[in-house]
């Protein structure tokens, strides 16, 4: 382990308690969008997406990396966008104002 | 790469740490202002804007913002997860909630493939063992999900699937996992990374499947909450196998605040979370046989010659309401929503209490209620409501059974003794509209049920009797 694995390892930790303090504190009400909200947030692994891709894409197969790059990036990016848009839309229902039309079927 | 593109957007590494700090906080502010109706939408906004930013930081760090290529995944994603966003129902929220997850969770697996066989990532044993986890987690995360996405979308039968030696057969697996993972870095091993990642892919991929099919009924929220605090694990994992610090942090307080989630529900179910994990649900067993015996005393209360539950609720003043699964099942919100409003005309007051684990994902009922118009300043949580049933004169209990079930405090020895209950029991008038008089998803009889004062039952398709008490009234 080198030293810069040695600190991702601390912020791991770190990011982690700050997390679990954090929650303790929403109330049960907006349990859905905050697990919404959240589950957009762990599609950052779109960022190790792009990353490898990038790289895959001028190792010496490129084809196969490409495909599998680009299928995690979408994959990562529909839980990003869809997980965020979602969210948006239930909590401006729960504010009341700007109120969906929602069919009542 | 072309100097001359790249010459001004090169991002110098102390720049970069700054940054990173800078969209953590922001990430942090806005998951804390979605502690409060008011503030939430812009606390998500906050969130997908440091998301955003994210991703062109780490474009232009790793200089590939010229890479066109990743920019067809990033629109087509970005189209889909949109257009499901957009289509979907507030009722298919859990499924789509556990869709997304798992999505997320495959990407991470792939990008601990790519890690593993050196793609982004060093080829240290730190790297190599971070690469495998990401793997497996990424693996765990994407089958369950979708294992409980199709269960939620009634694709896949929501019962219980309980295979023989099930407890077993899960932990063997669970085991295999962590033992393959370690195996796979052993250098005498190592010289094959992609059948070892294909390998561990398939363990974690069955582990994944196997936990999650016997989850049913009203352990799924919980397993939900696990899965998306994983999903934050697997981003957080693959972040250390490539070194990416804005994967680690966003990854790892995504896992934690989901793993706090998931330990509040349980406390609020009286399930240990190994419980889960390992299926020892006592519960889902017990649900068939206890069904009959329940029955034939219950017809008697209908009988009983005291006010018809029409003219009980015109009476009332006071007036608690608890929804439940049922409601969400028989797409009842609309229904409740009327039927407290015509309380209201009545001059009545009315409350909506909310068990923490009603409904198949945590704040299944609040999303529901809210979508049919019901002010969230109505919806009561179980710790604030609970000393108001024995001062209301009515309490209506829509689709829930469990979660107001008595027996959970009064009896020991049954799946839900010690799980905190809505203490509707203790209002002088109860109305219960439910399916039928089967024990809920804990197969435990519900004594209210044969209460001799004070209760009456009205069985059925919760929309079906609602409609027909409001065409009366």
């Amino acid at each position: 382990m080198d030293t810069i694995q040695i600190v991702l390892l601390v912020v791991f930790v770190v990011a982690a308690i700050v997390g679990y303090l954090i929650i303790n504190r929403i109330p049960s009400l907006l349990h859905t969008p905050l697990m919404s909200g959240t589950n957009a947030l762990s599609g950052i692994t779109i960022l190790g997406a792009l990353v490898a891709t990038a790289v895959a894409v001028k190792s010496s197969s490129p084809v196969g990396g490409y495909i599998f790059g680009s299928l995690a990036i979408v994959l990562a990016m529909i839980n990003v966008a869809g997980g965020f848009i979602v969210t948006d839309r239930m909590l401006r229902m729960f504010d009341g104002k700007d109120k969906e039309n929602e069919s009542n079927d | 790469m072309n100097r001359t593109i790249n010459f001004l957007l090169v991002l110098p590494d102390t720049a970069y740490y700054v940054i990173c700090g800078a969209l953590a906080l922001i990430v942090l502010i806005g998951i804390s202002l979605m502690s409060k109706v008011k503030t939430a939408v812009l606390g998500n906004r906050l969130s997908a804007l440091a998301m955003a930013a994210a991703i062109v930081v780490t474009l232009l760090k790793y200089e590939i913002l010229p890479d066109w290529v990743l920019y067809i995944g990033i629109a087509l994603g970005f189209l889909i997860g949109l257009w499901l966003a957009v289509k979907v129902k507030m009722i298919e929220m859990p499924q789509l909630v556990a869709l997304f997850n798992g999505l997320g969770g495959a990407a991470s697996a792939i990008v601990g493939f790519f890690a593993y066989l050196g793609i982004g990532a060093g080829d240290d044993l730190f790297s190599r063992i971070t690469a495998l986890l990401a793997i497996a987690i990424g693996a765990i995360t994407f089958f369950g999900s979708m294992i409980a996405a199709g269960k939620l979308h009634k694709l896949i039968n929501q019962k219980p699937i309980i295979l023989p030696f099930h407890t077993g057969i899960t932990v063997l697996l669970l085991v295999l996992t962590a033992a393959y993972t370690v195996f796979a870095v052993i250098p005498a091993f190592s010289g094959m990374p992609t059948l070892n990642a294909v390998a561990l892919t398939i363990i974690a991929t069955l582990f994944g499947i196997v936990f999650t099919v016997r989850v049913g009924g009203a352990d799924m929220p919980i397993t939900i909450s696990l899965l998306n605090s994983l999903s934050g694990v697997a981003g957080a994992i693959a972040g250390l196998a490539i070194g990416d610090l804005l994967l680690v942090i966003v990854g790892a307080i995504v896992g934690a605040s989901g793993l706090l989630l998931t330990r509040i529900m349980c406390r609020s179910m009286n399930r240990h979370l190994s419980a889960i994990l390992l299926g020892k649900t006592t519960a889902s067993v017990v649900t068939e046989a206890s069904a009959a015996a329940a029955k034939p005393e219950a017809e008697k209360t209908d009988e009983k010659p005291a006010a018809s539950p029409l003219e009980a609720m015109r009476e009332a003043k006071n007036v608690i309401i608890v929804p439940g699964y049922g409601m969400a099942v028989a797409q009842a919100q609309h229904l409740v929503r009327d039927l407290a409003e015509r309380f209201r005309a009545n001059g009545a007051t009315v409350k909506f209490a909310i068990h923490p684990v009603a409904g198949r994902m945590p704040g299944h009922m609040n999303v529901l209620l809210c979508e049919a118009g019901v002010d969230y300043e109505d919806l009561y949580e179980m710790s604030d409501i609970n000393d108001d049933f024995a001062g209301a004169d009515l309490t209506v209990i829509v689709g829930a059974n469990d979660v107001v079930n008595p027996a959970a405090r009064d009896t020991v020895g049954t799946p839900i003794s010690g799980m905190p209950i809505l203490n509707a029991d203790h209002c002088p008038r109860i109305v219960i509209f439910n399916y039928d008089m089967k024990p809920g998803y804990a197969g435990v009889e519900n004594p209210l049920y044969r209460r001799e004062e004070g209760v009456w039952l009205v069985m059925g398709d919760a929309a079906e009797t609602l409609k027909d008490i409001l065409n009366k009234w």
